[in-house]
């Protein structure tokens, strides 16, 4: 199974979160026992000493193929089937618009950003992308060819149906 | 007036003789030997301005073009082949060159009336400027781009699907060139409100 992006970000919270507790928590336990109980905990600088440079781990290789992915549920914003780097995406430019834009869509065939996108927030619409769904990175990632760092237990909403379903009849 | 007018006489009798004292060969040879000194020194003094140094000398290039270009593909990257400023802003061709060496005067100008010498004032004007390399790229066909990238050793099927596609068919046939669609690739692109095509690839 790959990775997604959600998944690098999900482990790095929580070895920030260990790295924070691991710190705070055992204040009133002596110093060499944290040293022995305390969970190896890895950064994303690995072991290296704040002082000292890492080698960057090597990029993996982002997934171009630009076929559409499942969603896992409902509400979630497709992933980006394609390369985004260096898209530049700020104040003065939305590189993605230049092809998910109701205007270009069809000349590029790529799916034009939907109709909630157009909305502000007390459902209104308007002539150009809301600023609140204007960076579309909040919510769309790319998906790098990876192997994921941690299991991902995640259960498809049919999945769940199913098994209450079951559940119900016995 | 009369007195400049006797002057230029002057100089012409004196230029109209025949040598009395120097041979034909010395010089011509002298000649020879000065207009190779002359046309060096002159090409060397153009090629210095044509330098990374020369472009990066004033804060104005240094700290707003040179930075954003660091971070692009065109100043890093896996093969180390890379791009200087002129590659892309001055023209090989030497008579083009000269042209768009005489059209730089209005740069020295910009310099010493310190036209974009704040980063504000450079934002300001980010998008005049960048619409003069657009026009300038657009009306020659996208020439310093094409001086590198040969349409002809394209390899179609190494490019992604979308690429080879937009390749194969607008900028092959000619109706698009590169700058229509690879605008900001070196540097930041400016507030493009109202600049209705964007970097759009259609």
């Amino acid at each position: 199974m790959k990775s997604t992006l959600v998944n690098k970000a999900r482990t790095f919270c929580m070895t920030a979160v260990l790295a924070v507790s691991s710190i705070v928590l055992p204040s009133t336990v002596s110093a060499e026992t944290v040293m022995d109980n305390a969970p190896q905990v890895s950064t994303l600088r690995g072991t290296a000493p704040m002082n000292a440079e890492v080698m960057p781990p090597i990029i993996d290789k982002v997934e171009n193929n630009d076929l559409k992915r499942q969603r896992d549920y409902p509400q979630q914003p497709p992933t980006i089937p394609h390369d985004i780097s260096k898209y530049q995406l700020d104040k003065n430019f939305n590189k993605c618009m230049d092809c998910h834009s109701r205007k270009f869509a069809d000349e590029a065939q790529a799916p034009a950003v939907s109709v909630t996108h157009y909305m502000n927030r007390d459902g209104e619409f308007l002539g150009e992308v809301s600023p609140r769904r204007y960076f579309c990175t909040q919510c769309h990632v790319h998906q790098l060819e990876s192997e994921p760092l941690v299991e991902n237990t995640f259960v498809d909403v049919d999945e769940l149906i199913k098994q209450s379903n079951q559940r119900a009849k016995k | 007036m009369k007195k400049i007018i006797h002057l230029l006489m002057l100089g012409w009798t004196i230029l109209s003789k025949p040598a009395v004292h120097l041979s034909l060969g010395f010089l011509t040879i002298s000649g020879f030997i000065a207009g190779v000194i002359f046309w060096g020194g002159f090409n060397t003094a153009m090629e210095l301005t044509n330098t990374e140094e020369f472009c990066t000398s004033c804060h104005e290039m240094r700290d707003n073009p040179f930075m954003e270009l660091q971070t692009t593909i065109h100043y890093s990257n896996r093969s180390g082949v890379r791009a200087i400023c002129s590659d892309c802003h001055v023209p090989h061709n030497w008579s083009d060159k000269i042209a768009r060496k005489m059209q730089a005067s209005k740069e020295v100008w910009g310099k010493l009336f310190g036209t974009i010498d704040t980063r504000e004032k450079f934002e300001a004007h980010r998008l005049q400027l960048a619409q003069n390399e657009w026009t300038r790229l657009k009306a020659n066909d996208s020439l310093e781009c094409r001086n590198c990238h040969q349409f002809d050793s394209m390899d179609f099927t190494r490019q992604s699907k979308r690429a080879a596609k937009q390749h194969s068919s607008a900028l092959a046939n000619g109706e698009k060139t590169c700058i229509d669609c690879h605008k900001g690739i070196a540097h930041k692109l400016p507030n493009m409100e109202g600049v209705r095509e964007g970097t759009s690839p259609h």
